[in-house]
């Protein structure tokens, strides 16, 4: 397959014949700044909370410091105010680029979905600090709070899909398809799955519209698809700009960009209903979501063949360039979470994987692996151009975090595969009179050791994203690192490649 | 051709929006809508009631601190989850439960049917200190709900709201909330009426501090009707079938 114009014009090249347009890259500053923070709060939130399962001490004996208030805490700081801020940054980014226009709505608007963003960030962290959350999983921000981040929403819908109306470019990039798919969805499922009837108006307790078995699969609904489209969909769209630029090579294919788009986009929906295996909620609905998540593993790995080939002829340049690193690493950590999330889809599979801390092992090796590391790609791409530097203040340290990190994903996931299945063979083994062999707390017992080097793992991840900020806030001042081969420091239209570090 | 059809939607972005919005519906609607419809979703059991207004308020508690975080109340029909936590959950046990918390991981064991398995005493000494009953214990402590008490004046607005989104509340149950708020936690207390209008439902000295209604009382009554509302004496496996 050969790629079509198209893929190639969107992917654009600032042409200097084309006249100059004045971008809005205000608001993707401070969008780029407020993703590395949030990263850095959201990975040490984590690793905090990984330390508590292995040392119930650090639970503090305060009410606002247990692992239950903490812990959506840290997947709100993760998912939405990491990854969110990260979307904001491309997305606003890459729609003016593609679209060889400013930002619609004018300079407060864009200021006013940044701001009203990090509003809800705090809304909803302060709230679950001090107890207020409506107990959904990813959705635990009260309804007060829900209202907000609909405004917002809408706020960024108009700018995003404004701006792509008065684009210059015929054709709409394909990278701009996956972030309207993610804005749109988002709000279909945020309305969706937010429905309540508040207590008072002038207090934060609501309940839920939904009860019991239809509030379970609304809540999954919802759930699931907040990966499929907040989490898969939005840095998807990251992938589609970032790895054809940084590779400088056109995306592989046009017509799989199409395909697998439409076909990821109507799949994941049905996917819901597969965290659900085993329970009350009725058989023809599970059977329909394993079905559906099965048949997801197509377009999944579809989006992955497309980033990974896009480096076709220009393979060479990971070894000499630690971002591209990151972005191929992340697709190559994509297309295993959605072989293993297929798979954990299987009912079978899923009797044994259902509770336990392997599920948590496959959200971190798609959120840590794929979210995570496409994103700090991106990140590492986009500092330099909107502070209109030549390049990173060290290629070396972006070498750095990139191994730290990895490792660190290596012993996360590793730790949860033991402790996930050994645990769930450990609550089904029965002993040779049958027997029950392990009583509940046994088995907690013996995830000690894991819960351990998970949290080193959580560690090791920090440490490579404090490195990243270091590095940023070097690059911002405008400093350069004297080391062999950096970009920066070759003469101008130098040779790039050098030995590797 | 398709692409050339597919070159329409890229070029206008409202076709676009209006095609992703279809392709996303259709899901969700197919799977979430008969759920709503189809009358076997949640075949009816005996037994399945409203919760107290201090087991709502219980319940109220364990989804501020996050229990569902570890905690699941959804029991599989696997022999071994039969045999360590009891009867497999059916639909019907949370149709009163807004939102459900049939949670989806375990770090700490399965709660739906909690119930009766440990007496309020333990259930004092583990929320207060949880190692000093389970050693190995992981789970945080929570003292400060002895010491908390509970505020029973407007609850009967939590049971109104509930019973715009659907729980067969009364106008009578509404109105008692408050009184019957403190009588089940009040081991002096007359609590005929509040047993009429709740069966089952835990009474007494909850939280060995009969002076005042906290927290604690508030958990332990919720933690005492998980799984407790339906006797399985009365029903056959085959009558549970779906």
């Amino acid at each position: 397959m050969t790629a079509s114009p198209v893929a190639v014009a969107g992917a654009g090249v600032d042409s200097p014949a084309q006249a100059r347009v004045a971008y809005n890259e205000e608001v993707v500053r401070l969008f780029t700044i407020a993703t590395v923070f949030w990263g850095v709060i959201a990975f040490a939130a984590g690793t905090f909370i990984a330390f508590q399962l292995a040392y119930p001490v650090l639970n503090l004996g305060l009410e606002w410091t247990t692992f239950g208030r903490l812990r959506p805490v840290h997947t709100s700081a993760a998912i939405f105010a990491f990854g969110g801020s990260a979307l904001f940054a491309t997305s606003l980014y890459v729609v003016q680029r593609t679209c060889k226009a400013t930002l619609f709505g004018g300079r407060y608007l864009a200021l006013f979905v940044f701001w009203g963003y990090q509003l809800f960030i705090v809304l909803a962290a302060s709230g679950y600090v001090l107890g207020i959350t409506q107990g959904r999983e990813y959705a635990e921000p009260e309804w007060y709070v829900d209202l907000w981040l609909t405004v917002v929403w809408v706020a960024y819908l108009v700018v995003f899909a404004g701006t792509i109306m008065r684009r210059k470019e015929p054709h709409i990039y394909v990278a701009n398809w996956f972030y309207l798919a993610f804005i749109l969805t988002i709000a279909v499922l945020h309305l969706g799955n937010n429905l309540a009837v508040p207590v008072s108006f002038f207090g934060a307790k609501s309940y839920s519209l939904f009860s019991g078995v239809q509030d379970a699969l609304t809540q999954w609904w919802y759930g699931h698809n907040a990966v499929g489209f907040f989490l898969t969909a939005g840095f998807l769209g990251i992938m589609y700009y970032f790895v054809p630029k940084r590779a400088e090579r056109p995306v592989y294919s046009y017509r799989l960009s199409i395909v697998h788009f439409w076909s990821l986009i109507f799949l994941y929906i049905w996917a819901g209903p597969h965290h659900l295996h085993y329970t009350a909620l009725p058989d023809w609905s599970q059977t329909l979501g394993m079905t559906f998540s099965l048949m997801l593993w197509m377009p999944s790995w579809g989006g992955m063949i497309n980033g990974i080939m896009t480096l076709s002829g220009a393979w060479d340049k990971l070894r000499t360039d630690p971002v591209l690193r990151f972005l191929v690493t992340s697709v190559g950590f994509y297309g295993m979470s959605t072989f293993e999330g297929p798979l954990m889809s299987i009912r079978q599979v899923n009797a044994l994987s259902h509770y336990t801390d392997w599920t948590v092992g496959h959200v971190h090796s798609g959120a840590l692996g794929w979210v995570a590391f496409v994103s700090f790609g991106a990140i590492y791409y986009l500092v330099p151009k909107l502070w209109k530097r030549r390049e990173l203040y060290s290629m070396k340290l972006v070498g750095y975090h990139f191994w730290i990190a990895t490792i660190g994903i290596v012993l996360y996931i590793t730790a949860m595969w033991v402790s996930g299945i050994m645990q769930g063979l450990m609550w089904r083994s029965y002993d040779e009179l049958g027997f029950l062999q392990f009583s509940f707390i046994e088995t907690v017992e013996a995830m000690h050791p894991f819960y351990v080097i998970r949290a080193l793992g959580g560690v090791l991840f920090l440490i490579g994203a404090l490195i990243m900020a270091y590095n940023l806030i070097r690059t911002i001042r405008g400093d350069v690192r004297r080391e062999a081969g950096h970009p920066a420091l070759a003469p101008a239209g130098g040779v790039r490649a050098q030995p590797a570090e | 051709m398709a692409l050339n059809l597919h070159g329409k939607a890229e070029k206008h972005v409202t076709l676009l929006g209006a095609l992703i919005l279809v392709t996303i519906s259709i899901g969700g609607i197919v799977e979430i809508v008969p759920l709503h419809t189809i009358e076997s979703t949640i075949e009816p059991v005996d037994g399945v009631r409203p919760y107290t207004p201090l087991e709502l308020a219980g319940r109220n508690i364990y989804i501020r601190e996050g229990c569902y975080n570890c905690h699941s109340q959804m029991i599989r029909p696997f022999r071994d989850e039969v045999e360590r936590y009891g009867h497999y959950s059916l639909a019907a046990e949370s149709m009163y439960d807004h939102p459900f918390q049939w949670g989806s991981k375990r770090t700490g064991p399965d709660l739906a049917r909690v119930g009766g398995k440990y007496s309020n005493e333990w259930h004092v000494a583990h929320m207060v200190d949880p190692r000093s009953v389970v050693p190995e214990s992981i789970m945080p402590a929570y003292p400060f709900m002895l010491d908390r008490q509970i505020e029973t004046e407007g609850f009967g607005d939590h049971l109104r709201a509930l019973s715009i989104v659907g729980v067969p509340y009364t106008d009578e149950m509404i109105d008692a909330a408050e009184a019957d708020m403190a009588a089940q936690a009040d081991p002096n207390a007359d609590t005929r009426d509040l047993l009429a209008r709740y069966p089952r439902a835990a009474v007494g000295d909850l939280d060995g501090n009969p002076d005042e209604l906290t927290e604690m009382d508030a958990m332990i009554a919720y933690l005492q009707i998980l799984g407790r509302m339906v006797d399985f004496a009365d029903y056959t496996t085959e009558e549970l079938l779906q």
